[in-house]
Protein backbone atom coordinates (compact mmCIF):
# COMPACT_ATOMS: atom_id res chain seq x y z
CA UNK A 1 0.00 0.00 0.00
CA UNK A 2 1.98 3.03 -1.48
CA UNK A 3 1.66 5.83 1.93
CA UNK A 4 -0.96 8.66 1.25
CA UNK A 5 0.92 11.62 2.44
CA UNK A 6 -1.79 14.16 1.99
CA UNK A 7 -4.07 11.26 4.55
CA UNK A 8 -1.52 11.01 6.69
CA UNK A 9 -0.40 14.76 7.19
CA UNK A 10 -3.56 16.24 6.98
CA UNK A 11 -4.60 13.38 10.37
CA UNK A 12 -1.50 15.74 12.38
CA UNK A 13 -2.76 18.78 11.41
CA UNK A 14 -6.12 17.56 12.80
CA UNK A 15 -4.92 16.36 15.73
CA UNK A 16 -2.98 19.36 16.54
CA UNK A 17 -6.21 21.13 16.32
CA UNK A 18 -7.94 19.28 18.70
CA UNK A 19 -5.13 19.32 20.83
CA UNK A 20 -5.35 23.43 20.93
CA UNK A 21 -9.47 23.17 20.31
CA UNK A 22 -10.33 20.24 22.95
CA UNK A 23 -7.92 21.51 25.72
CA UNK A 24 -8.82 25.11 24.85
CA UNK A 25 -13.06 23.69 25.34
CA UNK A 26 -12.67 23.08 28.71
CA UNK A 27 -11.18 26.48 29.27
CA UNK A 28 -14.13 28.08 28.04
CA UNK A 29 -16.10 25.84 29.89
CA UNK A 30 -14.31 26.87 33.24
CA UNK A 31 -14.71 30.46 32.49
CA UNK A 32 -18.20 29.97 32.00
CA UNK A 33 -18.60 27.97 34.86
CA UNK A 34 -15.82 29.01 37.76
CA UNK A 35 -16.82 32.21 39.74
CA UNK A 36 -14.47 35.26 39.17
CA UNK A 37 -13.63 37.78 42.01
CA UNK A 38 -10.52 38.82 41.21
CA UNK A 39 -8.97 40.98 44.32
CA UNK A 40 -5.20 42.11 45.03
CA UNK A 41 -4.21 39.80 47.34
CA UNK A 42 -5.27 36.90 45.22
CA UNK A 43 -3.10 37.97 41.75
CA UNK A 44 0.11 38.33 44.66
CA UNK A 45 2.95 36.09 43.23
CA UNK A 46 2.95 33.20 45.23
CA UNK A 47 6.21 32.83 47.73
CA UNK A 48 4.63 30.56 50.84
CA UNK A 49 3.07 33.68 51.97
CA UNK A 50 5.76 36.44 51.82
CA UNK A 51 5.24 39.38 50.00
CA UNK A 52 7.59 38.59 46.97
CA UNK A 53 10.56 41.60 46.66
CA UNK A 54 11.99 42.83 42.89
CA UNK A 55 11.05 40.90 39.71
CA UNK A 56 9.27 37.67 39.55
CA UNK A 57 12.29 36.72 36.06
CA UNK A 58 15.00 36.71 38.49
CA UNK A 59 18.56 36.04 37.83
CA UNK A 60 19.71 31.93 37.92
CA UNK A 61 22.65 29.81 37.90
CA UNK A 62 24.97 30.54 34.66
CA UNK A 63 25.56 26.71 34.49
CA UNK A 64 21.97 26.33 32.77
CA UNK A 65 23.51 28.36 29.58
CA UNK A 66 26.79 25.65 29.17
CA UNK A 67 24.47 22.75 29.56
CA UNK A 68 22.09 23.85 26.90
CA UNK A 69 25.10 25.06 24.59
CA UNK A 70 26.48 21.21 24.85
CA UNK A 71 22.97 20.40 24.03
CA UNK A 72 22.74 21.78 20.84
CA UNK A 73 26.09 19.82 20.19
CA UNK A 74 24.81 17.02 20.44
CA UNK A 75 21.18 17.75 18.61
CA UNK A 76 22.82 18.81 15.62
CA UNK A 77 25.07 15.65 15.95
CA UNK A 78 21.30 13.59 16.61
CA UNK A 79 20.28 15.70 13.56
CA UNK A 80 23.47 14.19 11.32
CA UNK A 81 22.81 10.78 12.24
CA UNK A 82 18.89 10.10 11.54
CA UNK A 83 19.64 10.50 7.87
CA UNK A 84 22.42 7.96 8.07
CA UNK A 85 20.44 5.26 10.00
CA UNK A 86 17.88 5.07 7.36
CA UNK A 87 20.05 4.37 4.70
CA UNK A 88 23.70 3.12 6.23
CA UNK A 89 23.20 -0.86 5.18
CA UNK A 90 22.89 0.73 1.58
CA UNK A 91 25.66 2.65 1.55
CA UNK A 92 29.49 1.45 1.46
CA UNK A 93 31.55 1.14 3.91
CA UNK A 94 33.73 4.59 3.67
CA UNK A 95 30.40 6.00 4.93
CA UNK A 96 30.27 3.41 8.38
CA UNK A 97 33.62 4.49 8.97
CA UNK A 98 33.13 8.71 8.39
CA UNK A 99 30.25 8.27 11.03
CA UNK A 100 32.40 6.07 13.18
CA UNK A 101 35.41 8.96 12.98
CA UNK A 102 32.47 11.75 13.32
CA UNK A 103 31.43 10.61 16.44
CA UNK A 104 34.64 9.74 17.78
CA UNK A 105 35.28 13.62 17.55
CA UNK A 106 32.65 13.92 19.12
CA UNK A 107 33.28 11.54 22.18
CA UNK A 108 36.27 13.27 22.46
CA UNK A 109 34.66 16.98 22.61
CA UNK A 110 32.38 15.36 25.68
CA UNK A 111 35.57 13.75 27.80
CA UNK A 112 37.34 17.40 27.19
CA UNK A 113 34.71 19.14 28.77
CA UNK A 114 34.78 16.44 31.40
CA UNK A 115 38.33 17.12 31.92
CA UNK A 116 38.16 20.53 32.36
CA UNK A 117 35.44 20.79 34.55
CA UNK A 118 32.57 21.77 32.31
CA UNK A 119 30.15 19.38 33.75
CA UNK A 120 30.58 19.80 37.39
CA UNK A 121 27.79 21.87 38.78
CA UNK A 122 28.86 24.41 41.43
CA UNK B 1 -8.54 12.85 -0.40
CA UNK B 2 -12.05 12.99 -0.63
CA UNK B 3 -15.20 13.91 2.06
CA UNK B 4 -15.18 10.79 3.58
CA UNK B 5 -11.87 10.91 4.65
CA UNK B 6 -12.00 13.83 6.22
CA UNK B 7 -14.89 12.60 8.40
CA UNK B 8 -13.10 9.68 9.10
CA UNK B 9 -10.12 11.65 10.50
CA UNK B 10 -11.82 13.92 12.62
CA UNK B 11 -14.30 10.70 13.78
CA UNK B 12 -11.01 9.23 14.53
CA UNK B 13 -9.25 11.80 16.07
CA UNK B 14 -12.21 13.04 18.47
CA UNK B 15 -12.13 9.38 19.64
CA UNK B 16 -8.79 9.23 20.54
CA UNK B 17 -8.63 12.46 22.37
CA UNK B 18 -12.13 11.42 24.48
CA UNK B 19 -9.62 7.78 24.80
CA UNK B 20 -6.38 9.70 26.61
CA UNK B 21 -8.90 11.86 28.68
CA UNK B 22 -10.48 8.86 29.65
CA UNK B 23 -7.38 6.61 30.51
CA UNK B 24 -5.30 9.42 31.98
CA UNK B 25 -8.38 9.41 34.43
CA UNK B 26 -7.66 5.86 34.99
CA UNK B 27 -3.98 6.22 35.48
CA UNK B 28 -4.34 9.17 38.16
CA UNK B 29 -6.66 6.45 40.24
CA UNK B 30 -4.24 3.68 39.64
CA UNK B 31 -1.59 5.55 40.42
CA UNK B 32 -2.77 7.17 43.81
CA UNK B 33 -4.25 3.58 44.41
CA UNK B 34 -0.71 1.76 43.67
CA UNK B 35 1.22 4.25 45.52
CA UNK B 36 -1.03 3.91 48.90
CA UNK B 37 -0.92 0.29 48.81
CA UNK B 38 2.98 0.30 48.54
CA UNK B 39 2.52 2.85 51.29
CA UNK B 40 0.55 0.79 53.72
CA UNK B 41 -2.27 3.08 53.07
CA UNK B 42 -6.08 2.24 51.17
CA UNK B 43 -6.07 5.17 48.96
CA UNK B 44 -9.32 6.56 47.30
CA UNK B 45 -12.02 4.85 48.31
CA UNK B 46 -15.28 6.98 48.89
CA UNK B 47 -16.17 8.20 46.01
CA UNK B 48 -17.96 5.89 44.22
CA UNK B 49 -17.31 2.02 44.68
CA UNK B 50 -13.65 1.72 45.51
CA UNK B 51 -13.02 5.39 45.12
CA UNK B 52 -13.06 4.83 40.94
CA UNK B 53 -14.78 8.14 40.17
CA UNK B 54 -12.25 10.50 42.42
CA UNK B 55 -10.63 12.01 39.07
CA UNK B 56 -13.55 12.48 37.82
CA UNK B 57 -14.44 14.33 40.31
CA UNK B 58 -11.36 16.23 41.17
CA UNK B 59 -11.58 17.07 37.55
CA UNK B 60 -15.05 18.72 37.91
CA UNK B 61 -14.05 20.50 40.76
CA UNK B 62 -10.84 21.73 38.36
CA UNK B 63 -13.36 23.35 36.25
CA UNK B 64 -15.63 24.84 38.76
CA UNK B 65 -12.40 26.76 40.38
CA UNK B 66 -11.81 30.25 39.98
CA UNK B 67 -8.92 30.85 37.20
CA UNK B 68 -6.45 33.50 38.98
CA UNK B 69 -3.65 35.19 36.71
CA UNK B 70 -0.87 36.80 38.54
CA UNK B 71 0.07 40.07 38.37
CA UNK B 72 2.82 41.67 35.58
CA UNK B 73 2.47 38.73 34.03
CA UNK B 74 2.59 38.06 29.96
CA UNK B 75 -1.21 37.41 29.55
CA UNK B 76 -1.20 35.98 25.94
CA UNK B 77 1.88 33.22 27.03
CA UNK B 78 0.41 32.72 30.04
CA UNK B 79 -2.71 31.23 28.59
CA UNK B 80 -1.01 29.62 25.64
CA UNK B 81 1.60 27.48 27.58
CA UNK B 82 -0.53 24.64 28.85
CA UNK B 83 -2.11 23.68 25.08
CA UNK B 84 1.45 24.62 23.83
CA UNK B 85 2.86 21.35 26.17
CA UNK B 86 -0.23 18.99 25.33
CA UNK B 87 -0.66 19.26 22.10
CA UNK B 88 2.81 17.95 20.70
CA UNK B 89 1.98 14.78 23.15
CA UNK B 90 -1.30 14.38 21.60
CA UNK B 91 0.28 14.83 18.00
CA UNK B 92 2.11 11.73 18.93
CA UNK B 93 -0.91 9.13 18.73
CA UNK B 94 -1.30 10.02 15.38
CA UNK B 95 1.73 7.64 14.08
CA UNK B 96 1.25 4.87 17.20
CA UNK B 97 -0.10 1.65 15.76
CA UNK B 98 -2.44 -0.44 18.24
CA UNK B 99 -2.07 -3.46 15.39
CA UNK B 100 -1.26 -4.41 11.90
CA UNK B 101 -2.65 -1.77 10.24
CA UNK B 102 -4.42 -0.17 13.10
CA UNK B 103 -3.33 3.30 12.72
CA UNK B 104 -4.13 6.47 11.74
CA UNK B 105 -1.43 8.03 10.04
CA UNK B 106 1.37 5.24 8.95
CA UNK B 107 3.94 8.14 8.28
CA UNK B 108 7.48 6.63 6.64
CA UNK B 109 9.14 8.77 9.16
CA UNK B 110 7.65 7.61 12.26
CA UNK B 111 11.12 7.92 14.88
CA UNK B 112 11.71 11.25 13.30
CA UNK B 113 8.21 12.73 13.96
CA UNK B 114 8.14 11.33 17.66
CA UNK B 115 11.52 12.26 18.74
CA UNK B 116 10.46 15.97 16.94
CA UNK B 117 7.13 16.04 18.90
CA UNK B 118 9.34 14.80 22.37
CA UNK B 119 11.52 17.25 21.86
CA UNK B 120 8.94 20.26 22.03
CA UNK B 121 7.55 20.14 24.99
CA UNK B 122 10.35 22.26 26.82
CA UNK B 123 9.11 24.72 24.98
CA UNK B 124 5.75 24.74 27.08
CA UNK B 125 7.48 24.40 30.09
CA UNK B 126 10.11 27.74 29.86
CA UNK B 127 6.91 29.78 28.24
CA UNK B 128 4.60 28.92 31.82
CA UNK B 129 7.61 29.77 34.09
CA UNK B 130 9.17 33.43 31.55
CA UNK B 131 5.62 34.02 31.82
CA UNK B 132 4.20 33.50 35.31
CA UNK B 133 6.38 36.72 36.65
CA UNK B 134 6.75 34.22 39.61
CA UNK B 135 10.87 33.45 40.93
CA UNK B 136 9.61 29.69 42.04
CA UNK B 137 8.26 29.32 38.34
CA UNK B 138 11.10 30.63 37.10
CA UNK B 139 13.48 28.14 39.03
CA UNK B 140 11.28 25.53 37.82
CA UNK B 141 11.12 26.37 34.03
CA UNK B 142 15.30 26.57 34.17
CA UNK B 143 15.47 22.99 35.91
CA UNK B 144 12.82 21.58 33.72
CA UNK B 145 14.90 22.64 30.46
CA UNK B 146 17.99 21.44 31.90
CA UNK B 147 16.76 18.48 32.96
CA UNK B 148 14.57 18.18 29.19
CA UNK B 149 17.40 18.94 27.12
CA UNK B 150 19.96 16.26 29.07
CA UNK B 151 17.83 13.67 28.97
CA UNK B 152 16.63 13.71 25.43
CA UNK B 153 20.03 12.98 23.90
CA UNK B 154 19.92 9.33 26.07
CA UNK B 155 16.03 8.93 24.58
CA UNK B 156 17.37 9.96 20.75
CA UNK B 157 19.95 7.09 20.59
CA UNK B 158 18.05 4.26 22.25
CA UNK B 159 15.28 5.29 19.43
CA UNK B 160 18.24 5.71 17.08
CA UNK B 161 19.75 2.17 17.61
CA UNK B 162 15.97 0.54 17.20
CA UNK B 163 15.60 1.90 13.78
CA UNK B 164 19.79 0.47 13.18
CA UNK B 165 18.82 -2.92 14.15
CA UNK B 166 15.33 -2.62 12.42
CA UNK B 167 17.33 -1.91 9.25
CA UNK B 168 18.08 -5.75 9.27
CA UNK B 169 14.43 -6.96 8.23
CA UNK B 170 12.78 -3.70 6.35
CA UNK B 171 13.95 -1.13 4.04
CA UNK B 172 11.90 1.35 5.89
CA UNK B 173 13.35 1.17 9.49
CA UNK B 174 11.54 4.34 10.77
CA UNK B 175 8.37 3.29 10.29
CA UNK B 176 6.61 2.32 13.72
CA UNK B 177 4.78 -0.52 11.93
CA UNK B 178 7.76 -2.45 10.16
CA UNK B 179 9.38 -2.05 13.84
CA UNK B 180 6.56 -4.30 15.54
CA UNK B 181 6.88 -6.28 12.68
CA UNK B 182 10.31 -7.03 12.87
CA UNK B 183 10.21 -8.33 16.29
CA UNK B 184 7.51 -11.11 15.89
CA UNK B 185 9.88 -13.15 16.19
CA UNK B 186 11.89 -11.81 19.12
CA UNK B 187 11.11 -8.59 20.99
CA UNK B 188 13.93 -6.00 20.85
CA UNK B 189 14.24 -6.41 24.51
CA UNK B 190 15.96 -9.24 24.26
CA UNK B 191 18.52 -7.99 21.94
CA UNK B 192 19.43 -5.43 23.76
CA UNK B 193 18.25 -4.71 27.36
CA UNK B 194 20.51 -1.88 27.72
CA UNK B 195 18.87 0.60 25.16
CA UNK B 196 15.27 -0.92 26.91
CA UNK B 197 16.77 0.84 30.39
CA UNK B 198 18.28 4.04 28.70
CA UNK B 199 15.02 4.30 27.27
CA UNK B 200 12.83 3.61 30.50
CA UNK B 201 15.38 6.43 32.00
CA UNK B 202 15.25 8.68 29.58
CA UNK B 203 11.44 8.32 29.24
CA UNK B 204 10.99 8.88 33.38
CA UNK B 205 12.86 12.42 33.11
CA UNK B 206 11.31 13.30 29.89
CA UNK B 207 8.17 12.88 32.12
CA UNK B 208 9.59 14.17 35.17
CA UNK B 209 8.71 11.77 37.00
CA UNK B 210 10.57 10.27 40.81
CA UNK B 211 13.76 9.77 40.81
CA UNK B 212 13.61 12.99 38.24
CA UNK B 213 10.88 15.26 39.61
CA UNK B 214 13.50 18.09 40.34
CA UNK B 215 11.51 20.49 38.33
CA UNK B 216 8.54 19.87 40.23
CA UNK B 217 10.13 19.41 44.03
CA UNK B 218 6.87 20.14 45.59
CA UNK B 219 8.54 20.35 48.83
CA UNK B 220 10.98 23.38 47.65
CA UNK B 221 9.84 25.12 44.35
CA UNK B 222 6.15 24.10 45.22
CA UNK B 223 5.20 22.60 41.81
CA UNK B 224 7.66 24.25 39.45
CA UNK B 225 6.91 25.67 36.22
CA UNK B 226 3.30 25.85 36.92
CA UNK B 227 3.06 27.30 40.71
CA UNK B 228 1.02 30.12 39.53
CA UNK B 229 -1.54 28.59 37.63
CA UNK B 230 -5.18 27.29 39.08
CA UNK B 231 -7.83 25.64 38.28
CA UNK B 232 -8.64 23.76 35.25
CA UNK B 233 -5.12 25.48 33.19
CA UNK B 234 -3.23 23.14 36.45
CA UNK B 235 -5.44 20.46 35.30
CA UNK B 236 -4.50 20.63 31.96
CA UNK B 237 -0.69 20.33 33.23
CA UNK B 238 -1.09 17.32 35.16
CA UNK B 239 -3.25 16.19 32.10
CA UNK B 240 -0.24 16.60 29.96
CA UNK B 241 2.03 14.63 32.15
CA UNK B 242 -0.18 11.53 32.40
CA UNK B 243 -0.20 11.61 28.86
CA UNK B 244 3.43 12.40 28.02
CA UNK B 245 3.49 9.02 30.71
CA UNK B 246 1.09 6.69 28.72
CA UNK B 247 2.69 8.07 25.87
CA UNK B 248 6.27 6.86 26.77
CA UNK B 249 4.76 3.67 28.08
CA UNK B 250 2.90 3.08 24.59
CA UNK B 251 6.15 3.78 23.29
CA UNK B 252 8.47 1.68 24.85
CA UNK B 253 5.99 -1.36 24.30
CA UNK B 254 6.00 -0.45 20.05
CA UNK B 255 10.02 -0.21 19.95
CA UNK B 256 11.37 -2.69 22.67
CA UNK B 257 8.59 -4.84 24.04
CA UNK B 258 7.71 -5.86 20.56
CA UNK B 259 3.72 -4.00 20.29
CA UNK B 260 1.03 -5.52 19.53
CA UNK B 261 2.35 -8.99 18.46
CA UNK B 262 2.10 -11.70 21.25
CA UNK B 263 0.61 -15.40 21.16
CA UNK B 264 -1.76 -16.05 18.63
CA UNK B 265 -1.51 -12.18 17.54
CA UNK B 266 -1.89 -13.04 13.70
CA UNK B 267 -4.83 -15.54 13.64
CA UNK B 268 -6.71 -13.53 16.06
CA UNK B 269 -6.47 -9.74 15.13
CA UNK B 270 -8.85 -8.44 18.06
CA UNK B 271 -6.18 -9.93 20.65
CA UNK B 272 -3.24 -7.10 19.01
CA UNK B 273 -5.01 -4.00 20.78
CA UNK B 274 -5.19 -5.90 23.98
CA UNK B 275 -1.89 -6.90 23.78
CA UNK B 276 -0.27 -3.44 22.92
CA UNK B 277 -2.52 -1.93 25.93
CA UNK B 278 -1.72 -4.97 28.56
CA UNK B 279 2.42 -4.21 27.96
CA UNK B 280 1.71 -0.38 28.32
CA UNK B 281 0.20 -0.93 31.94
CA UNK B 282 2.88 -2.76 32.66
CA UNK B 283 5.32 -0.24 31.78
CA UNK B 284 3.22 2.57 33.94
CA UNK B 285 2.84 -0.05 36.57
CA UNK B 286 6.79 0.00 36.30
CA UNK B 287 6.99 3.67 36.87
CA UNK B 288 4.77 3.96 39.97
CA UNK B 289 6.72 0.99 41.56
CA UNK B 290 10.02 2.99 40.58
CA UNK B 291 8.66 5.73 41.87
CA UNK B 292 7.43 4.88 45.24
CA UNK B 293 10.54 3.46 47.20
CA UNK B 294 12.97 5.99 45.64
CA UNK B 295 13.65 9.61 46.81
CA UNK B 296 14.43 12.85 44.49
CA UNK B 297 17.81 13.11 42.84
CA UNK B 298 19.25 16.67 43.89
CA UNK B 299 20.14 19.34 40.53
CA UNK B 300 23.56 18.37 40.28
CA UNK B 301 23.72 14.54 40.92
CA UNK B 302 20.77 14.90 38.06
CA UNK B 303 23.34 16.72 35.74
CA UNK B 304 26.00 14.47 36.70
CA UNK B 305 24.14 11.29 36.29
CA UNK B 306 22.95 12.18 32.77
CA UNK B 307 26.37 13.89 31.19
CA UNK B 308 28.71 11.48 33.09
CA UNK B 309 26.75 8.30 33.18
CA UNK B 310 23.82 8.02 30.70
CA UNK B 311 25.20 9.97 27.75
CA UNK B 312 28.22 8.14 27.69
CA UNK B 313 26.92 4.85 27.73
CA UNK B 314 24.01 6.01 25.16
CA UNK B 315 26.97 6.65 22.96
CA UNK B 316 28.76 3.43 23.45
CA UNK B 317 25.61 1.15 23.20
CA UNK B 318 24.88 3.05 19.73
CA UNK B 319 28.44 2.88 18.70
CA UNK B 320 28.22 -0.97 19.67
CA UNK B 321 24.90 -1.64 18.28
CA UNK B 322 25.78 -0.12 14.42
CA UNK B 323 29.23 -2.54 14.53
CA UNK B 324 27.38 -5.49 15.74
CA UNK B 325 24.50 -5.08 13.04
CA UNK B 326 27.06 -3.34 9.99
CA UNK B 327 29.66 -6.26 10.56
CA UNK B 328 27.19 -8.87 10.45
CA UNK B 329 25.24 -7.89 7.64
CA UNK B 330 28.76 -6.97 5.51
CA UNK B 331 29.89 -10.99 6.13
CA UNK B 332 25.87 -12.07 6.40
CA UNK B 333 25.56 -13.64 8.89
CA UNK B 334 22.36 -14.92 9.60
CA UNK B 335 19.75 -12.81 11.66
CA UNK B 336 19.37 -14.79 14.49
CA UNK B 337 23.22 -15.29 15.05
CA UNK B 338 23.21 -11.25 14.97
CA UNK B 339 20.51 -11.31 17.59
CA UNK B 340 22.30 -13.84 20.14
CA UNK B 341 25.70 -11.92 19.70
CA UNK B 342 23.90 -8.72 19.98
CA UNK B 343 22.13 -9.43 23.42
CA UNK B 344 25.05 -11.59 24.65
CA UNK B 345 27.53 -7.93 24.13
CA UNK B 346 24.56 -5.85 25.88
CA UNK B 347 24.10 -8.61 28.98
CA UNK B 348 27.88 -9.03 29.52
CA UNK B 349 28.34 -4.46 29.23
CA UNK B 350 25.13 -4.50 32.01
CA UNK B 351 26.76 -6.83 34.32
CA UNK B 352 30.31 -4.67 34.26
CA UNK B 353 28.46 -1.38 34.56
CA UNK B 354 26.25 -2.93 37.55
CA UNK B 355 29.51 -4.47 38.85
CA UNK B 356 31.44 -0.31 38.12
CA UNK B 357 28.83 1.37 40.03
CA UNK B 358 28.21 -1.24 43.17
CA UNK B 359 32.02 -0.91 43.64
CA UNK B 360 31.97 2.77 43.23
CA UNK B 361 29.59 2.80 45.91
CA UNK B 362 31.28 0.74 47.96
CA UNK B 363 34.30 2.46 47.68
CA UNK B 364 32.22 5.66 48.85
CA UNK B 365 30.68 3.74 51.33
CA UNK B 366 34.12 2.87 52.96
CA UNK B 367 35.21 6.67 52.95
CA UNK B 368 32.25 7.38 54.93
CA UNK B 369 32.61 4.95 57.59
CA UNK B 370 36.01 6.02 58.19
CA UNK B 371 34.51 9.34 58.46
CA UNK B 372 31.94 9.04 60.21
CA UNK B 373 31.92 5.58 62.01
CA UNK B 374 29.47 2.74 62.13
CA UNK B 375 25.90 4.09 60.73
Amino acid sequence: MPTDYAFNYTAVIVAAGFGFGGIGFTFILSRLLAPKRPSLMQTIAYECGIIPEGQGNTKYNIRYYLFALFFLIFAVEAVFMFPWVVVFLALPSSAFISMMIFLAILIFGLAYAWRKGVLQWR
Amino acid sequence: MNISDYISIFAIVFVMFNGILGSVLVVIYGERKVLARLQQRIGPSRTGPWGILQTLADAVKLVLKEDIRPQNSDRIIFYLAPLIIFTPIFMLWVVLPFGSGLVLGDIDLGLFYVSALLGLSVVGMVAAGWSSNSKYAMLGSARSAAQLISYELPLILSILSVGLFAQLFTDNPFNLSSIVNAQAGLPFIFVMPLAFVLFLIGGLAETARIPFDIPHADEEIVGGAFVEYSGIRWGAFQLSEYTGLITMAFLASILFLGGWSGPFSDKFVWLQPFYISSKTAFIILLAFWIRAPLPRLRIDQLMAFAWKAIIPISFANFILVSLVVFIGDRISLPIFQIQLILGLLNLISMIALAYLLTSRRKRRLAVYRERWGEK
